[in-house]
């Protein structure tokens, strides 16, 4: 099952190249699309078997050992990683036949999505730390152009300050990375683990952290870096920046958490501690942020802001717990959220707009896609049994435990204010009555094929949240096992370097 | 050697971003270009300046012989130009489009997509 690593990288690029092939040739590039996303999902699904059941997995590439070569690693966290992955992939691919205009698909839409499919796994794979720069400019990279494509005037302006913030990030990541080599003389997080277990260079370790801190935390966006976001993901069309919101943020997430667990675990009375005061600005500002807002997009795009700031939480908590916590609010968080923007892009389709003021009238029309909002909706704000309850509960039951008040109080109340935004969704845009002379369109005016599109990965991601919220046992133990691999990270090492040496 | 990069490394971050924080979106590209000279720079100091001779083992040998040169951070480095080369060309585009679109090159101007 090793070399299988490969392929969540190695399939998207492939896809990729073909679309490029058949650029003109729309029809077989969206074949194509719909292929490759099933395929890596099914990939992904069979990789998380095997590390369930062998432990981690490495591909040494190129056969050169462990500390020269670049290494890939699936422990149980990049599998979880993966197979969300795969999943929305698939979702968005098959939502995007019915969304995407003609013109975009012929410039590079599909081959676009495949790339950055490519960098988003290959992020989740690598165990190298150069190399996760590599992977976060290829999905970079994609994401610039993929927001930028169409040209719109609103889009060009969301891409500059998009571009401009994670140019910074970037610049600063590769600083660390520099001083982190000059330190220690190796670049495989494995091997830094145990390079940097030594007690020597404390001061420079803290320093060189915190460039990371602030490095992943611009593409996490976490407070006060957070300014990017808002600003640019409610400008492209619906798909595009339902797999940016899935997934582009929960990649700084998930670095964060890697890095931070792997490689920065020396004074965890530090680093951790002032994380866990930027999760609670983070969660505090973003849901306030939403609350001035009245676009459907851009109210979500603050709630991404503010549940970042639980799935940080748990990080900066550093228990068993609450790293458990983290793993559990991302699995929940990702499908929720994308699933939600896939709402907004229906809305968006029945009712022409999605300014709260300008619309209305969208449980009239269309009650089933009102359901299928309140079950994402409803998980969003953590109300039993959905998913989002249990997620929001570990966090909260953990930082009582702790004795972090402040920060349950956080957590709780952000929760509520959470349902006051969607609250808010719910009352402008399915409850009131229609605007005058714009009547909402019910789904049945929509074409047949095209309504199954839209319709088919709402209603499976919005499955998965039930299921989620139902078989929580079994997703908490899953959560659970993940923490544990994180928090005693011997396995991932071994795995990687081979040898045991006494820690 | 390292002091005198030291302060070239200082003064291309403080010219980077200096211009980053310009309102104005050519001085803001150039800024960026600025910075990630510094970080590729940096990376060549920290990774230590030794003059060692080029890293190549000698044919029959299991080590190379003497002192050498480290070729990692060069490789890094190398990596780094390319990538910021391309994202520096985008970001040349992207602003020559918003040129066209906007008829501007004020940062105070971008706003309607933040209200």
């Amino acid at each position: 099952m090793n070399a299988w690593l490969i392929a969540p990288v190695a399939l998207p690029l492939f896809a990729a190249i073909l679309s490029l092939a058949l650029r003109t040739r729309v029809r077989f590039q969206r074949i194509v699309s719909v292929c490759a996303n099933a395929a890596a999902l099914s990939i992904a699904l069979a990789l998380f078997n095997a590390v369930r059941t062998d432990g981690v997995l490495v591909l040494q590439l190129g056969s050169w050992p462990a500390p020269f070569g670049i290494t890939f690693v699936a422990d149980l966290f990049s599998a979880i990683m993966l197979v969300l992955s795969g999943l929305m992939g698939l979702a968005v691919a098959v939502y995007g036949l019915a969304t995407m205009d003609e013109a975009r698909e012929r410039h590079g839409y599909h081959m676009l999505f495949h790339v950055l499919m490519m960098g988003v796994n290959g992020a989740f794979l690598t165990g190298d730390l150069f190399n996760l720069y590599v992977w976060f400019e290829v999905m970079l990279m994609a994401s610039f152009v993929l927001l930028s494509l169409g040209g719109e005037r609103a889009q060009l302006e969301g891409a500059i300050k998009y571009v401009a913030l994670n140019f910074l990030s970037s610049a600063l990541f590769l600083a660390g990375v520099g001083i982190l080599y000059g330190i220690s003389g190796t670049l495989n997080m494995a091997d830094l683990s145990q390079v940097l277990a030594q007690p020597a260079h404390q001061g420079i370790i803290n320093m060189i952290s915190m460039l990371f801190l602030v490095a992943f935390g611009i593409k996490a966006a976490l407070f006060p870096l957070f300014f990017w976001l808002p600003a640019s993901y409610h400008t492209p069309p619906h798909p595009v920046s339902a797999i940016f919101a899935g997934l582009l943020t929960k990649v700084g997430v998930y670095a964060l958490i890697r890095v931070f667990t792997l490689v920065f675990r020396q004074d965890v009375a530090f680093t951790h501690q002032i994380i866990l005061i930027l999760a609670a600005f983070t969660m505090v500002t973003g849901v306030l942020g939403a609350a001035a807002q009245m676009d459907i997009r851009r109210i979500l795009s603050f709630h991404i802001v503010s549940q970042i700031g639980y799935m940080v939480m748990g990080l900066g908590l550093f228990t068993e717990l609450a790293l458990a916590g983290s793993v559990f609010y991302i699995m929940h968080h990702i499908i929720v959220k994308t699933n939600l923007f896939l709402v907004a892009g229906v809305v968006q389709r029945l009712a022409g707009s999605n300014e709260l003021k300008k619309i209305g009238g969208v449980y009239r029309a269309a009650p089933w896609l009102a359901v299928l909002f309140l079950v994402p909706a409803l998980s969003l704000a953590g109300i039993p049994p959905l998913s989002g309850f249990f997620a929001k509960l570990t966090l909260i039951v953990d930082a009582l435990r702790g004795g972090s008040w402040a920060m349950a109080a956080v957590a709780l109340s952000v929760g509520l204010l959470t349902l006051f935004s969607m609250t808010k969704i719910w009352n402008e845009v399915f409850w009131k009555p229609a605007p005058e002379g714009k009547p909402t369109l019910p789904l049945a005016a929509i074409p047949v094929r095209e309504r199954i599109a839209l319709l088919l990965p709402i209603i499976v991601l919005a499955t998965c949240t039930v299921c989620i919220g139902l078989g929580s046992g079994w997703m908490f133990d899953l959560a659970r096992q993940t923490a544990e691999q994180l928090l005693d990270p011997r396995d991932y090492v071994t795995a990687v370097l081979g040898v045991t040496e006494a820690p | 050697m390292e002091a005198i990069l030291a302060v070239v490394i200082g003064v291309l971050y403080a010219t980077g971003l200096y211009l980053m924080m310009r309102r104005n979106i050519a001085k803001f590209i150039i800024g960026l270009a600025l910075l990630s000279h510094g970080a590729n720079l940096l990376i060549f100091t920290a990774g230590g300046l030794s003059r060692g001779k080029a890293p190549i083992i000698p044919e029959g040998a299991e080590a190379p012989a003497g002192l050498i040169a480290d070729p990692l951070p060069q490789a890094l480095i190398l990596t780094a130009i390319v990538i910021s080369f391309a994202l520096l060309a985008f970001a040349l585009v992207l602003f020559l489009r918003t040129h066209q679109e906007i008829r501007t090159d004020d940062m105070e101007r971008l706003r309607s997509t933040d209200r």
